[in-house]
């Protein structure tokens, strides 16, 4: 097939016989080896999404409030008044499984750019963290270098992060998970889309100059986990977060001068990607000469320099008469600045180096005829039965409460977070810890009033895991519950598919159904998906990771007065909760800690009806005046979100006995979702009633109490004892 | 009033002093960027925090030599008030005008965090206004205060130490410490008491919906010692 290139470099290239005869056909000639390398990394799942662009294309993507949608750095949607609000979540999972502290620090900086590429000045960082068991040193070594990596760059830029979860499971050890997500705030007059337009226009670059760090690091993420490419540590890449910072401003007073016509920032396929998409865009063609291209190490070839992904790099398009305008700024922020090529009209990306044309290939071929994959699927065999809840003894009951507490994954994070800057910007009106979601105050400008937003991302895999449809319809209403405890309602979602491997049936089967439940979800809150990332291939010697698709939410707060905490407020408060009881263990974090992970099994009890009733319900007790606080019941069931209100509130509480025919289950149970609520007992009345005209049960569990949380035959529970559980940090960490 | 907020590269709490000097003190605020001269009249320099020039080579320690510094400390030595925070108490740890240095914290980590601290002295244009106690947010990795025994005894002795971190029971413990600073030292002022620095962040501290209004005693402290000089 190919007398130019062998097998194996085709194959080190992950370009199949298929796609190669594709590029033949397109370039209507073999490639050389600069091409080559660029189909290679256009063409990879990072960037082409071959294997889950059909599927993706099913999710629901227009909203009255949507200015733009999938397909550009970020999604958009409108506040009014003339500004709007711009968000997007990534992966960096195989960086930070090699090189923790760079791999993060990297992928924060690169959701960041993706953020002001747009216009927007990124306001607020959200993580989610998947890793194995604490307890391996192995496993401290990656959490600790992973949250110094995401402190490191945030905290220099000097963005807040200011919510996230990170959970602790032995299915993620052997590939875990990094996601981030920004938020930015533009006003949508400076709203710049990454197109290259206009023929004589020039292309800038500006930004960090260009060394052999992170090539083929698109490539690397769309592999699976081996020791090969463990130890292919050249695949990542540093970064400057000084220099991020520096690219921000510059980038942003760039934009608000309308200095620049296209701007797309180098992050996977480097200068490859933002040439090559800036081109097909803008429906037209682009010319560059490598020589001109800032670098920083010796005798690099045009391959080194289209494919490195050395990090802080931005790419802008100028007319020529503010070209000189728009140096100076890159000049006055210290970030280099150099034209390096043209928009044209020939509709083909040029790459020119030491005088010779060392790529010439169609922009559109690359895009649009991108290889579409609709992969086997196979649904595996359907899960056994739940497992049967055990009937325990008070005292068991009272240990497994304490177990919960402290078990990683309800623990309070705050020797997380507490390494985050969560305050810088000085809008942070919920901190972590201090709600269900994250709350912002985004200042109004020229006259235009104060808007509160809520941000919050999370996904439970274990129900995915069970059964992805459902589970994901649940990680995204879960997300949605966090935001109506803090009075909020979704605008827009932004998600991160982590999953294994596409060319495994069952994994595609997975993808397949949990974007189904996505899109579920998302029409049963008239929302629309604003855009998101895949990261698939993550899978190592234990198999592929749990399904994890990350859900991230944008929310809006009407009235400040109706910002709402978990924190009991008063003594004497009636103390309610929402939502119908559990009916079972599976998949719990009790079934993890008490059972010893009896797992993932039976089907996931969950309505999206319901718990959109749900939601509302709460909503109309936060808005009418009547909730005083409001918790989503989540992992380690009523019992651990009792504790959490309890703590946050510094009050304890007097309940009655939790109704059930089983403790364990009515206790720790998780599923269908529920609301903890607590409101004057003169409000009790018509809690009951807005509940019931939305058909929500809503039961009395007792009151607001000085002293400790009491649960009936179980007896009293200390602040002292539960503050203690729940601040447990692992042992090394 | 006229305020001038320097901004180094790196900055990020620039706008925040801004907002708390602009916006809750109705003040005029205007930025100056480190290459620049200070501009005239001024009545106050406010050194902000962040990473200015990312914390390389040593936080503060590149900021400190630049132009505007050869500025701002002419204006010191002019009687000027200077207030740095955070990064810009590291900057005139390192620019000589404060003694002392910012260490990287017991444990090593970046704590960003509620402190609560106790006002040590009422003598000083700085905390004329600030009550006995107060709870300001810090956020650092290198804010452990240390200086040699010499320097440590000058600055007890001249009531030069204006903040110190305190336990929940209000006493300058090692519980209390978030970050193993000498003394639980938070915040000093020079010999002359018109040049200031702080880890904490008062202007993070500056409306309640945001959770807390205690730093604003700072910035009053400063508009009275201001008024009363005039």
């Amino acid at each position: 097939m190919s007398p130019r290139h062998s097998a194996e470099i085709l194959k080190h290239h992950g370009v199949r016989p298929a796609e190669y005869a594709e590029i033949e056909r397109g370039l209507g000639r073999e490639p050389n080896l600069t091409e080559l390398g660029i189909y290679s990394v256009m063409w990879s799942e990072h960037c082409s999404y071959k294997h889950s662009r059909r599927q993706l294309k099913t999710l629901p993507t227009k909203g009255e409030r949507l200015l733009v949608g999938p397909g550009e750095n970020a999604g958009v949607v409108d506040l009014g008044h003339g500004r709007c609000v711009v968000f997007k979540m990534e992966s960096h999972n195989h960086p930070s499984a090699v090189e923790p502290f760079q791999g993060a620090a990297t992928g924060v900086g690169g959701i960041l750019r993706d953020i002001f590429t747009m216009g927007a000045r990124p306001i607020a960082m959200l993580n989610n963290l998947r890793f194995g068991d604490p307890a391996d040193p192995h496993m401290r070594r990656l959490i600790d270098g992973v949250v110094e990596g995401i402190a490191s760059y945030g905290n220099c830029v000097g963005v807040p992060t200011v919510a996230g979860d990170a959970m602790f499971d032995a299915e993620h050890g052997g590939n875990i998970l990094v996601n981030a997500m920004c938020v930015g705030i533009a006003r949508t007059e400076d709203i710049l889309l990454a197109r290259a337009s206009g023929a004589g226009n020039l292309v800038l670059y500006f930004g960090s100059a260009t060394g052999r760090d992170g090539i083929h690091g698109a490539t690397f993420a769309s592999e699976e986990l081996t020791e090969e490419t463990l130890e292919r540590r050249g695949a990542v890449q540093v970064g400057d977060p000084f220099m991020g910072k520096k690219i921000l401003e510059a980038t942003l007073e760039l934009i608000r001068r309308k200095l620049v016509v296209g701007m797309q920032d180098m992050g996977a396929a480097g200068l490859t990607c933002s040439t090559c998409e800036m081109a097909a865009r803008g429906g037209s063609g682009i010319t560059v000469d490598l020589d001109k291209v800032p670098q920083r190490a010796e005798a690099m070839t045009a391959y080194e320099i289209m494919l490195s992904e050395s990090q802080e790099r931005m790419l802008a398009v100028v007319t020529p008469e503010n070209a000189e305008a728009a140096l100076e700024v890159c000049c006055r922020w210290d970030c280099g600045g150099a034209i390096i090529g043209e928009v044209a009209d020939h509709g083909r990306v040029h790459v020119h180096h030491k005088g010779q044309l060392v790529a010439d290939i169609p922009a559109l071929h690359l895009t649009e005829n991108a290889p579409l994959y609709d992969p086997a699927a196979e649904a595996p065999a359907p899960p056994p039965a739940d497992p049967e809840p055990p009937a325990l003894s008070d005292a068991e009951l009272r240990d497994a409460a304490y177990r919960l507490l402290a078990s990683p994954n309800v623990a309070s994070k705050r020797w997380i977070y507490e390494r985050y800057d969560h305050q810088v910007q000085t809008q942070t009106v919920l901190r972590p810890g201090d709600g269900d979601a994250a709350v912002l105050r985004v200042r109004g400008e020229g006259g235009a009033p104060d808007v509160f937003l809520s941000v919050m991302s999370g996904c439970n895999h274990r129900h995915v895991a069970r059964d992805p449809r459902r589970g994901a319809q649940l990680a995204v209403m879960e997300v949605a519950r966090n935001l109506a405890c803090v009075g909020a309602e979704p605008l827009g979602l932004t998600n991160c598919l982590n999953f294994g491997s596409p060319e495994n049936p069952r994994v595609f089967w997975t993808l397949r159904e949990a974007i189904g439940g996505i899109g579920d979800a998302c029409r049963a809150l008239r929302i629309p998906v604003t855009g998101g990332n895949v990261s698939l291939y993550n899978e190592s010697a234990g198999g592929a990771i749990p399904p994890t698709p990350m859900i991230g939410l944008v929310g809006e707060i009407a009235d400040p007065a109706h910002i709402t905490r978990p924190g009991f407020r008063a003594a004497g408060d009636a103390v309610l909760v929402l939502g119908e009881a559990p009916r079972h263990i599976g998949a719990t974090e009790f079934d993890r800690v008490v059972l010893g992970a009896k797992g993932f099994r039976g089907t996931v009890e969950f309505d999206l009806a319901r718990e959109l009733a749900l939601q509302h319900a709460v909503l109309d007790a936060i808005r009418s005046g009547h909730a005083r606080s409001a918790h989503d019941v989540s992992e380690g069931g009523l019992l651990a979100a009792l504790a959490e209100c309890c703590l946050a509130g510094g009050l304890g509480a007097e309940i009655g006995g939790i109704a059930g025919d089983n403790a364990a289950v009515a206790l720790f149970g998780e599923l269908p979702g529920r609301v903890v609520l607590s409101c004057a007992m003169e409000s009790v009345a018509a809690v009951e009633t807005l509940a019931a005209s939305r058909g929500v049960a809503c039961e009395r569990l007792g009151l607001v109490a000085e002293g400790p949380l009491r649960i009936g035959s179980l007896g009293d529970f200390t602040l002292e004892s539960l503050r203690a559980a729940h601040e447990t940090v692992p042992d090394g960490c | 009033m006229r305020v001038g907020i320097l901004v180094f590269p790196g900055s990020n709490c620039d706008q925040d002093l801004h907002h708390a000097c602009a916006g809750a003190m109705g003040w005029e605020a205007a930025f100056v960027w480190h290459s620049q001269a200070l501009p005239k009249s001024l009545d106050l320099v406010l050194v902000p925090g962040g990473f200015s020039h990312g914390d390389y080579l040593r936080c503060g320690a590149l900021a400190a030599l630049a132009p505007v510094m050869a500025d701002v400390r002419r204006f010191a030595e002019g009687g000027g008030l200077v207030l740095g925070v955070c990064n810009g108490f590291q900057i005139l740890c390192e620019a000589g005008l404060l003694p002392g240095v910012l260490r990287v914290n017991r444990g090593g980590r970046f704590r960003c965090m509620p402190a609560r601290l106790r006002t040590e002295t009422l003598a000083s244009p700085f905390t004329n206004r600030c009550t006995r106690f107060l709870t300001l947010p810090i956020a650092h990795k290198e804010g452990n205060y240390f200086a040699d025994p010499g320097t440590l005894e000058r600055l007890e002795e001249n009531d030069q130490v204006l903040f110190r971190y305190v336990d929940a029971e209000g006493s300058p413990t090692p519980a209390g410490n978030p970050n193993g600073a000498l003394n639980n030292i938070a915040g000093i002022c020079n010999a002359e008491r018109n040049v200031a620095g702080l880890m904490p962040h008062p202007e993070r501290a500056a409306e309640p919906l945001l959770g807390g209004a205690d730093g604003l005693g700072l910035f009053r402290s400063v508009a009275a010692a201001l008024g009363a000089l005039r």
